[in-house]
C-alpha cells in the first residue's frame, strides 16, 4: 500500500476501514468527494426533520415542564442527531466531506446547551449543504438559522431607535455582531472597533424567528428594526433587511475573512502551525474563485505539504474516536454509543464551552488524563473485536505509516484484544 | 499518610523475570520493565523516609489555589454596589433589594453586597477570611473573551506558549520524593498551567480501568513521541499517586454537588498530603450572561459558592495557610442590554480567600457609575490590577523571590505587587 492512500484517508477524511478499497489516485479521489452530492445521516423512523416538527416537541415540553413533568423530547432530539451525524462519519468511505462538515460546524459553533432542539437541524440545513459550496451561502444561511439566532442572542436584540425599542424600552444585544466580527469573518485584524461591533449589530436587529407559525423559521421583524443608515468598516448599509444580507456578503468577501478562512483550514488540514505559502495557496484559491468552498478543498488537496509523512496533527477525541471506530469496523449501534464516549473524552457533541469552538493545537488535546481515557476507552471497544488479527488489521489501516514498535508490540501482545488496543493507541493512530 | 515501604529497584527486577525478560526499549537507558515501573509511579521516591524531612525544609507549607472563571463573570451583579447612587438605576431589574430585605444582598459593611448565592463566600467574609477587589481588569482592554483568556493565563502582553503560574512554579525547588508543586485539577490542562515546569494533572473519575501492565506497554510504545508520550506518562504516575491518596474516593462522582464541587474535592485532598501539590488551579464556565442573567448567574455563582466551601472543608487544618484566586477575564457592561443581560465590558471582581488572607475587606479604588466615570462611556473603570494581585500573592504568600516573580509577568516592572494581602 502507497503512503498517499493512508494519508488521503487520515489527513482528509476519519481513517481507513480494513474493508476500505485502495484508490487508484488518491487525490483523484478526493477532489471526487469535493464534486459529490452530500450524503443525509440517517435519522429514526419519526424523528421530527423540520424545524415546524422540532418546534412543536419544543412547544409540547414547555407545557410538559409547566406540569412539572420534565422535557421528555429534548435530549432525544439532539442525541439522536448527534448519534446520525457521528454514524454518518464512522461509515462513510468517502470522509473528506464528513471531515469538511466537521471544520464548518466548528467554525460556527452553536452550543447544544443552550439550543438543544435545534442545533442538529442547524448542521443538517445550514452546514451541510454549503461545505463545498459559496462561502457567503453558508455565512447568510448560518446567521438566519434560528439556532445561532438565539445562541447568540440576536433573536431578541432590539433596535432602541425601532418601534419596539421606543414602545418597550428594550435594546440592542451586540452579542452574534461581536462574533461574526470576531470569529466568523474578518476578525480583529481587520481593525474594526467598538463603534463597528454597534453598527453591525444595528444592521442585524429584527433578524429573528418564528418558532410557532409560519415561516416556522427565519423571520425579519420590522418593528424591531433599528431604522437608518448604518456604517460598518467604512462601507454604508441601507436600513432594513437587505442591509444585513449586504453586510454579510461584504464581510465574506473580505480579504481577512479568506485570510481567516485559509489559515483555519490549513492549520486543520495541514499542521498546527501551518507553513505560509500552504496558507497563501488557499487563500487564493478564495479569493479567485469568489470564495468558492469547493475550490478551497481541491486547494487543500493540492498542497505539496499535505503529503507528507509522517503526519503531525493530533486527533482531537471526535476524530479519534470515529478513527477506532471505522479501524474496528464497529456496528452502527456502537457508532451511536459515541455520543457519551465523547462527553468522557472531553469533545461531547456540538458542546465546545464558547462561540469559538474547539481548538485545533495538539497541545490543547493532550492533557494526561484526556490520554489515558482513550486508552480506557480503546481497550473496552476492542473488546468485541476480539478474533480480529491485529498485524493485519495495521496494515489494513496504517499500511506503511505502521512503525516496526507497534507491529513488535502488537505481535507481543498477551492477547488479540490487548493487540489491537496496542496498534489503536500508538502514537502513529493518535495522528491524522 | 501511610504508605508502604517499598523498594522500587527490587519491584522492578521482580517484574522482568515475571514477565520473561525485556524486549526492545525504543532507545532509553532504562531496561524496558524497568522504565514501565517507573511510569507507573513505583519509583523509590514515593516511599523514601527522608522526603518529609526535605517537605519540613522546604520554604513553606502555604498553598495557592486560582480558580478561572471563564466567559466574563459580571462583577457588578456577584457583588452589588448598593451604595453607588447611579447603581439602581443603571442597573435596573438587576438590582437586587438591598441587605435586611427579602431576597436581599448580604452586605459587605455598608456600601457593597453580596449576591445570595454566596452565602458561602459571606461567611468567609465576616470570618477575616476573604477579600473582594472591585473594579479589577487585567492588562488587556480587549472584549475578546478568547483574547482576554489567552492573556489572563499567561501574563504578558501577547499570548504566550506557557501561563504565569507554571512559570511562577519554577521557582519552587523540587521536594526530594514529592510530587511536583503544581496540580492542574480537570480534564483540560489549561494555559494558565502549561509550560516548562512539570505539572501534575488529575481528573475525579469512575470507571474501571485497563490492567497495570497494558497500561504500561502503551506508555512504553508512546514513550518517545514528544506529544503523546509524556502525557500518559504524566496521566499514569498522577493517577498511581491519587489513588494511593484518595482511596475509593477516587471515585468521587462529578453528580454529587456539580464538577465544579468535585474538582474543588479533589484539589483540595491533594493539596493537603505532606508529599502533595501546593499549587493547584481549575475553572468554572458559565459566565457570558448576554441575556436573562438574573436567573442565569444563579447556577455557576451557587457552583462557585458550594467550590469554596468544599475546598475549605477538603483542606482541613491546611485551609489556614491557603490563599485561593478567583479570576476572570473581564466584567460587563455597566448597563443592562436589551436582553436583559450584559455585554463584554471591562472592569470587574477577582475574590480572593483562605485561611491565610488579610480578609473581611472590599478593596481598591471605587471608581464610581456616574457618566462621565465609566470606562468608554460603558464600562466599570478600572482602578485595580490583577497581575498586582497575584505578584502579591506570590511573593508574599508563596515567598518567592522578586526574579521569579519578574519572570511569572514579564513587561510588567511598573505594577508593584500588592501588600498585606495576606497574613503573615
Amino acid at each position: 500500500m502507497q503512503p498517499a492512500t493512508v494519508i488521503a484517508a487520515a489527513r482528509f477524511g476519519f481513517g481507513r476501514r480494513p474493508q476500505d478499497p485502495e484508490p487508484a489516485d488518491p487525490r483523484a479521489w478526493l477532489a471526487g468527494q469535493v464534486a459529490a452530492p452530500a450524503p443525509a445521516p440517517a435519522l429514526p423512523e419519526g424523528h421530527p426533520a423540520t424545524l415546524r416538527e422540532i418546534f412543536a416537541l419544543q412547544a409540547e415540553d414547555n407545557e410538559t415542564m409547566r406540569a412539572g413533568q420534565g422535557r421528555p423530547h429534548q435530549q432525544r432530539i439532539w442525541r439522536a442527531e448527534a448519534a446520525a451525524h457521528l454514524a454518518l462519519a464512522a461509515t462513510e468511505e468517502a470522509g473528506f466531506r464528513e471531515r469538511l462538515v466537521h471544520f464548518w460546524a466548528n467554525h460556527f459553533t452553536v452550543g447544544r446547551q443552550k439550543v438543544p432542539y435545534t442545533v442538529g437541524h442547524f448542521i443538517r440545513d445550514a452546514i451541510r449543504p454549503h461545505v463545498t459550496g459559496r462561502f457567503e451561502a453558508m455565512l447568510l444561511a448560518v446567521i438566519r438559522h434560528p439556532a445561532m439566532l438565539a445562541y447568540l442572542d440576536n433573536a431578541t436584540s432590539i433596535g432602541p431607535d425601532s418601534r419596539a425599542g421606543q414602545r418597550s424600552g428594550r435594546g440592542l444585544n451586540e452579542n452574534l455582531a461581536r462574533e461574526i466580527l470576531e470569529l466568523h469573518t474578518v476578525t480583529p485584524a481587520a481593525g474594526y472597533t467598538q463603534a463597528d461591533v454597534g453598527a453591525l449589530a444595528r444592521i442585524i436587529t429584527g433578524w429573528s424567528f418564528a418558532p410557532q407559525r409560519e415561516p416556522f423559521g427565519f423571520l425579519f421583524r420590522p418593528a424591531a428594526h433599528e431604522p437608518g443608515e448604518k456604517r460598518l468598516l467604512g462601507r454604508t448599509f441601507p436600513e432594513g433587511e437587505a442591509g444585513g444580507v449586504e453586510a454579510l456578503a461584504f464581510l465574506a468577501r473580505h480579504p481577512a475573512t479568506q485570510r481567516h478562512l485559509a489559515t483555519k483550514l490549513a492549520r486543520h488540514f495541514v499542521a498546527d502551525t501551518p507553513p505560509p505559502i500552504a496558507v497563501r495557496r488557499i487563500e487564493a484559491a478564495l479569493r479567485d474563485s469568489g470564495g468558492d468552498l469547493g475550490a478551497a478543498a481541491r486547494a487543500l488537496v493540492a498542497l505539496p505539504e499535505a503529503w507528507d509523512p509522517p503526519l503531525s496533527k493530533l486527533r482531537p477525541p471526535t476524530d479519534y474516536v470515529l478513527a477506532v471506530l471505522r479501524a474496528l469496523a464497529a456496528p452502527p449501534a456502537v457508532a451511536e454509543r459515541a455520543v457519551g464516549t465523547l462527553q468522557y473524552l472531553g469533545q461531547p457533541v456540538w458542546n465546545a464551552r464558547a462561540p469559538i469552538g474547539w481548538p485545533d493545537a495538539a497541545a490543547e488535546w493532550a492533557s494526561p488524563e484526556a490520554m489515558l481515557r482513550r486508552v480506557e476507552w480503546a481497550n473496552g471497544l476492542a473488546a468485541r473485536g476480539a478474533e480480529r488479527d491485529a498485524a493485519g488489521l495495521a496494515e489494513a489501516v496504517l499500511g506503511p505509516l505502521a512503525r516496526p514498535e507497534t507491529l513488535r508490540a502488537a505481535a507481543r501482545a498477551g492477547s488479540a484484544r490487548e493487540a489491537l488496543t496496542l496498534v489503536v493507541t500508538s502514537p502513529e493512530f493518535h495522528r491524522r | 499518610m501511610v504508605r508502604p515501604r517499598r523498594d522500587a529497584e527490587a519491584a522492578g527486577a521482580g517484574q522482568a523475570r515475571g514477565a520473561g525478560g525485556p524486549g526492545p526499549a525504543g532507545g532509553a537507558h532504562l531496561p524496558a520493565l524497568g522504565r514501565r515501573a517507573a511510569l507507573l509511579g513505583l519509583s523509590a521516591a514515593l516511599a523514601l523516609p527522608q522526603a518529609r524531612v526535605a517537605f519540613a525544609q522546604a520554604p513553606g507549607d502555604a498553598r495557592l489555589v486560582v480558580v478561572l472563571l471563564r466567559g466574563g463573570m459580571d462583577g457588578l451583579h456577584a457583588v452589588q454596589p448598593y451604595g453607588d447612587a447611579a447603581f439602581a438605576g443603571l442597573r435596573g431589574p438587576l438590582a437586587l433589594p438591598q441587605p435586611g430585605q427579602e431576597g436581599g444582598l448580604l452586605d459587605l459593611g455598608g456600601h457593597f453586597g453580596l449576591h445570595p448565592r454566596l452565602a458561602a463566600l459571606h461567611a468567609m467574609f465576616g470570618a477575616g477570611e476573604a477579600t473582594i477587589v472591585h473594579a479589577v481588569a487585567g492588562h488587556w482592554r480587549t472584549r475578546s473573551h478568547f483574547d482576554a483568556q489567552d492573556l489572563l493565563e499567561s501574563g504578558a502582553d501577547q499570548r504566550l506558549s506557557s501561563g504565569w503560574l507554571n512559570r511562577a512554579l519554577a521557582a519552587i525547588p523540587a521536594r526530594q520524593g514529592a510530587q511536583p508543586a503544581g496540580l492542574s485539577v480537570g480534564t483540560d490542562m489549561p494555559l494558565l498551567m502549561r509550560g516548562a515546569t512539570p505539572v501534575g494533572n488529575f481528573a475525579p473519575r469512575g470507571s474501571a480501568t485497563p490492567p497495570p501492565d497494558l497500561f504500561a506497554r502503551v506508555a512504553e510504545l508512546n514513550a518517545a513521541d514528544p506529544v503523546t508520550g509524556p502525557a500518559i506518562a504524566e496521566g499514569l504516575r498522577v493517577r498511581g499517586y491519587a489513588t494511593g491518596t484518595l482511596g475509593e474516593d477516587a471515585a468521587i462522582r462529578p453528580a454529587q454537588g456539580g464538577a465544579f464541587r468535585a474538582l474543588a474535592l479533589a484539589a483540595g485532598r491533594l493539596l493537603s498530603q505532606p508529599d502533595g501539590p501546593r499549587v493547584a488551579a481549575f475553572e468554572l464556565s458559565g459566565w457570558d450572561t448576554h441575556a436573562q442573567q438574573a436567573n442565569r448567574l444563579n447556577a455557576p455563582l451557587s457552583q462557585l459558592d458550594e467550590g469554596l466551601a468544599a475546598l475549605k472543608e477538603s483542606l482541613g487544618t491546611h485551609w489556614r495557610r491557603t490563599a485561593v484566586l478567583v479570576v476572570t477575564e473581564f466584567g460587563r457592561t455597566v448597563r443592562v442590554n436589551g436582553t436583559a443581560g450584559t455585554d463584554h465590558g471591562t472592569g470587574g471582581v477577582a475574590f480572593l480567600v483562605g485561611g491565610a488572607v488579610a480578609g473581611g475587606r472590599v478593596a481598591g479604588t471605587w471608581p464610581g457609575l456616574a457618566e462621565a466615570q465609566l470606562f468608554q462611556g460603558r464600562d466599570l473603570a478600572p482602578t485595580s490590577d490583577l497581575r498586582s494581585l497575584a505578584k502579591g500573592l506570590l511573593r508574599d504568600h508563596l515567598r518567592l523571590p522578586g526574579p521569579a516573580v519578574a519572570r511569572a509577568f514579564p513587561g510588567s516592572e511598573a505594577v508593584a505587587p500588592q501588600g498585606g494581602l495576606v497574613r503573615v
